[in-house]
C-alpha cells in the first residue's frame, strides 16, 4: 500500500467578518470548514464544487499562501503548519501550484526565462548555465519551444500561457502539485491537451496532484478519488470510477446529472436542485445541505452528519445512508478512510 | 502522446517581434502622437541647451554693462539686455541648466523616497500603511508652496535648499500613486504564484510589484518635472531660491518685474522659457500616460 504524501485533519478555514471603525468580529465565514483527507504518492485527487464551496481555499492553505485556522497538514511527515515562515518558504520548493488564470499569473514584465529561471534561483541554484538549461529541458517537457524562452507572456495564446505554468510548478521537481482549476479558463479542444500534458508528466516525474476543478468531467478524466465540497465540507469521496457510476450523496447525484452527455437518446434520471448555495456567513444548522436536498428528513436540519465509509474506499456525509448517521448532535466530521 | 509536440497551440510564429516587451510597446504606442513628439523634442531641446549651452554662450551671464542697460532685442543681444547691462539670451541659457537640474533631481528624490514609502505601505498594510498614509495626508492638509515656503525658511533660503524643500512635497504625491497601485497588484496572481514558488519578501517587492507601477509613476513624474520647475521659479520669485547673481529663471523675473513697462522683454523672454519648458514636460506626460495606460490600448 502506499503511503499518504500529504494528510489533512481537521483543516479549517474562518474569515472574520469586521464592522464599524474599530474592526469589531462581528462574525465568521467559515470557507473550510472542518475537512479532512489525505492523498497518496503518485496518486491523483480531484476536489469538485461550485465556486464558493472554499476548494481554492483548501488549496491555497495547502501550501500556505492562506494560514488555516484550525487543523494540520501534514506533508512528507511534518505539520507544515508548524513550520517558521523560512522554513515553510524552503519547502515550498516541494509542493508547487498551478493556478487557474494564465493570463494573470505570470507576470507581464518578465520574459518567459526570467519567469521559469525564478523558481530556481530562490531555491538557490545560483549557475546561470545549469538554469538555462534546465529551462530550455522543461520548456520542451510542456511541448514548448527554445526559442519561447526569451518571449513575454502576452505573445502566447492561453493554452501556451498555461503550459508554461505548469513548466514553472515543475522547475523545482516538486513532490506535490495543487492545480488550482487549471483548465477552466481554456477552450475546451485545449482543456483536452492541457490534461493530457498533465497525465504524462505525472507519469514521467511520479507526481502527486491534487486537482481543483468545478467541472466533474475534467476531474473524472484525470482523477484516481474525487472528493466533492459543499459549503466547505467535503461531503463524499470516493475512488474516481465509483463516484460517477454510484454517486451516494444527493449533491454529488445532483451535480452528476448536471454534466451533459452527448447522446440525444439518453434519458437522464436528473436530480434538480432548488434554491441557492446558503451564505457560508450564517449556514444552516445540521447538514449544510439540507435547505436545497430533495430527500431531506427530520434529523438533517439537527445533526451534522459524519463522513463515514459506507462502501470500501468510498465515504458520505450523508443521514441517508444509516451507517452515516450518528445521532450525537455535534458531531466533527471523521477522517475520511 | 502526440499532445507533447511543440507545435500544439499553433500560433502563427512569423506574426510575433521577438524582442516585443512592454517598454517597446508603450515607445511604439507614444511615437504615434503627434503632440507627445513635440513635447518631447521641446523638453530636449531645452536639454541639449542645458547641456551645451553654457560652452557656447560662455560671455556675459554676469558680465555687467552699463552702457548697455535695458536694451531692446538686436543683433548683438538676441534677446535683449537687463538692468544691469547683462544678455538676457546667456542668462536663460544658464537658466535652463538650474531649472532643468532643480526639476529632475528634486522629483528623483520624490521617486525614491515616495517609492519606498508607496511600496512599504501599500505591501505590508495594517499600522504601518496607516502610520504612513496619515503623514501623507497631513503633508497635503498643506498648500505645497506654503509647506515649501516653510520648509526653505527653516532651512535657510538657497537653490539647494529650495530642491530639498520640492522633493519633500512631491514625496506624498508619488508615495499615494505607489500605494494604490502596489495595493491592487498585490492580489494578482502572478504575485501569489512568486509566494508559491518560494521568494522572499525583497525579491517579490522589487522584482515584481516595482516594475509593474512604473508606468503610472514615470507619467507622474513627467508631469511633476514641469511643477517642480514652476516651483523652483515661484520660490526662486519670492527670493527664497537661488541667490541674487545666479540666472535662476523665476529669479530673472523677479529681479525684472520692475521694468515690465519699460522694458517688457527683461520679463517676456525668462516667461516663455518657463512656460515653454513646463508645456514641454507635460506634453511628454500625456503622451507617456496614452502609451502606458492599458485602459487606452485598443
Amino acid at each position: 500500500m502506499t503511503k499518504p504524501l500529504l494528510k489533512v485533519e481537521n483543516l479549517k478555514k474562518y474569515f472574520p467578518i469586521k464592522k464599524g471603525v474599530l474592526g469589531r468580529v462581528a462574525g465568521q465565514v467559515k470557507a473550510v470548514d472542518d475537512i479532512s483527507f489525505y492523498v497518496n504518492e503518485g496518486e491523483t485527487l480531484g476536489i469538485v464544487g461550485e465556486s464558493g464551496c472554499g476548494k481554492s481555499t483548501t488549496g491555497r492553505m495547502l501550501l500556505r499562501l492562506l494560514e488555516p485556522t484550525e487543523g494540520t497538514v501534514e506533508f512528507d511527515g511534518k505539520d507544515i503548519t508548524k513550520l517558521s515562515a523560512e522554513e515553510m518558504r524552503k519547502t515550498r520548493r516541494d509542493i508547487q501550484m498551478v493556478f487557474q488564470d494564465p493570463y494573470a499569473s505570470l507576470n507581464p514584465r518578465h520574459t518567459i526565462e526570467k519567469i521559469l529561471g525564478e523558481p530556481l534561483l530562490v531555491h538557490g541554484i545560483k549557475s546561470a548555465k545549469e538554469r538555462n538549461a534546465k529551462i530550455r529541458e522543461f520548456l520542451e517537457v510542456v511541448g514548448l519551444s527554445d526559442f519561447h524562452a526569451k518571449r513575454y507572456p502576452h505573445q502566447f495564446s492561453g493554452g501556451q500561457r498555461q503550459r508554461i505554468g505548469i513548466a514553472r510548478a515543475l522547475m523545482t521537481n516538486p513532490k506535490l502539485i495543487i492545480a488550482d482549476e487549471p483548465v477552466s479558463a481554456l477552450d475546451v479542444s485545449i482543456q483536452a491537451q492541457v490534461l493530457n500534458l498533465m497525465q504524462d508528466l505525472q507519469t514521467e516525474f511520479n507526481l502527486t496532484y491534487i486537482f481543483i476543478a468545478h467541472d466533474l468531467g475534467v476531474v473524472r478524466h484525470i482523477s484516481d478519488r474525487v472528493g466533492v465540497m459543499y459549503l466547505g465540507k467535503i461531503v463524499e469521496v470516493s475512488e474516481s470510477e465509483d463516484l460517477y457510476a454510484n454517486p451516494l450523496h444527493p449533491y454529488t447525484q445532483a451535480l452528476l446529472s448536471a454534466v451533459p452527455v452527448p447522446d440525444p437518446d439518453y434519458i437522464k434520471q436528473e436530480v434538480f436542485l432548488e434554491g441557492d448555495i446558503p451564505n457560508p456567513a450564517d449556514p444552516p444548522t445540521g447538514c449544510t445541505f439540507h435547505t436545497r436536498c430533495p430527500f431531506k428528513m427530520d434529523i438533517c436540519t439537527r445533526a451534522i452528519p459524519k463522513l463515514i465509509e459506507v462502501e470500501k474506499g468510498h465515504s458520505v456525509a450523508c443521514h441517508l445512508y444509516p451507517d452515516g448517521t450518528d445521532n450525537d448532535i455535534k458531531t466533527d466530521g471523521g477522517v475520511i478512510q | 502522446m502526440s499532445e507533447l509536440s511543440p507545435k500544439v497551440d499553433g500560433i502563427v510564429e512569423a506574426e510575433v517581434d521577438r524582442s516585443a516587451g512592454p517598454w517597446r510597446e508603450a515607445w511604439k504606442g507614444f511615437r504615434k502622437s503627434k503632440v507627445a513628439v513635440v513635447g518631447m523634442v521641446i523638453v530636449f531641446f531645452f536639454i541639449v541647451v542645458a547641456l551645451v549651452g553654457p560652452f557656447i554662450a560662455k560671455e556675459g551671464i554676469n558680465e555687467q554693462f552699463m552702457a548697455d542697460r535695458l536694451l531692446p532685442p538686436s543683433s548683438e543681444y538676441w534677446l535683449g539686455t537687463d538692468d544691469f547691462g547683462r544678455d538676457i539670451l546667456s542668462r536663460i541659457i544658464h537658466g535652463a541648466r538650474i531649472s532643468l537640474w532643480v526639476g529632475f533631481f528634486s522629483v528623483i528624490g520624490s521617486v525614491v523616497v515616495g517609492s519606498v514609502l508607496g511600496i512599504i505601505a501599500g505591501y505590508y498594510g495594517r499600522w504601518v500603511d496607516t502610520i504612513i498614509s496619515r503623514i501623507f495626508d497631513i503633508m497635503l492638509a498643506f498648500p505645497s508652496i506654503l509647506l515649501a515656503i516653510a520648509i526653505v525658511s527653516v532651512l535657510g533660503p538657497s537653490l539647494r535648499n529650495a530642491l530639498i524643500a520640492i522633493a519633500i512635497i512631491n514625496v506624498p504625491n508619488f508615495g499615494r500613486l505607489i500605494r494604490s497601485k502596489v495595493l491592487s497588484i498585490k492580489e494578482d496572481e502572478y504575485i501569489t504564484a512568486a509566494k508559491g514558488v518560494g521568494m522572499k519578501d525583497a525579491r517579490i517587492l522589487f522584482s515584481h510589484i516595482l516594475p509593474n507601477s512604473m508606468a503610472p509613476v514615470i507619467v507622474q513624474g513627467t508631469l511633476a518635472i514641469a511643477t517642480a520647475i514652476l516651483e523652483a521659479a515661484a520660490l526662486g520669485f519670492l527670493g527664497l531660491g537661488a541667490a541674487a547673481p545666479e540666472p535662476e529663471w523665476g529669479k530673472i523675473l523677479a529681479d525684472s518685474k520692475n521694468y515690465l513697462q519699460s522694458a517688457p522683454w527683461t520679463m517676456i523672454f525668462p516667461g516663455l522659457a518657463i512656460m515653454l519648458t513646463v508645456l514641454g514636460f507635460n506634453l511628454m506626460g500625456d503622451g507617456l500616460r496614452d502609451a502606458m495606460d492599458p485602459r487606452m490600448k485598443n
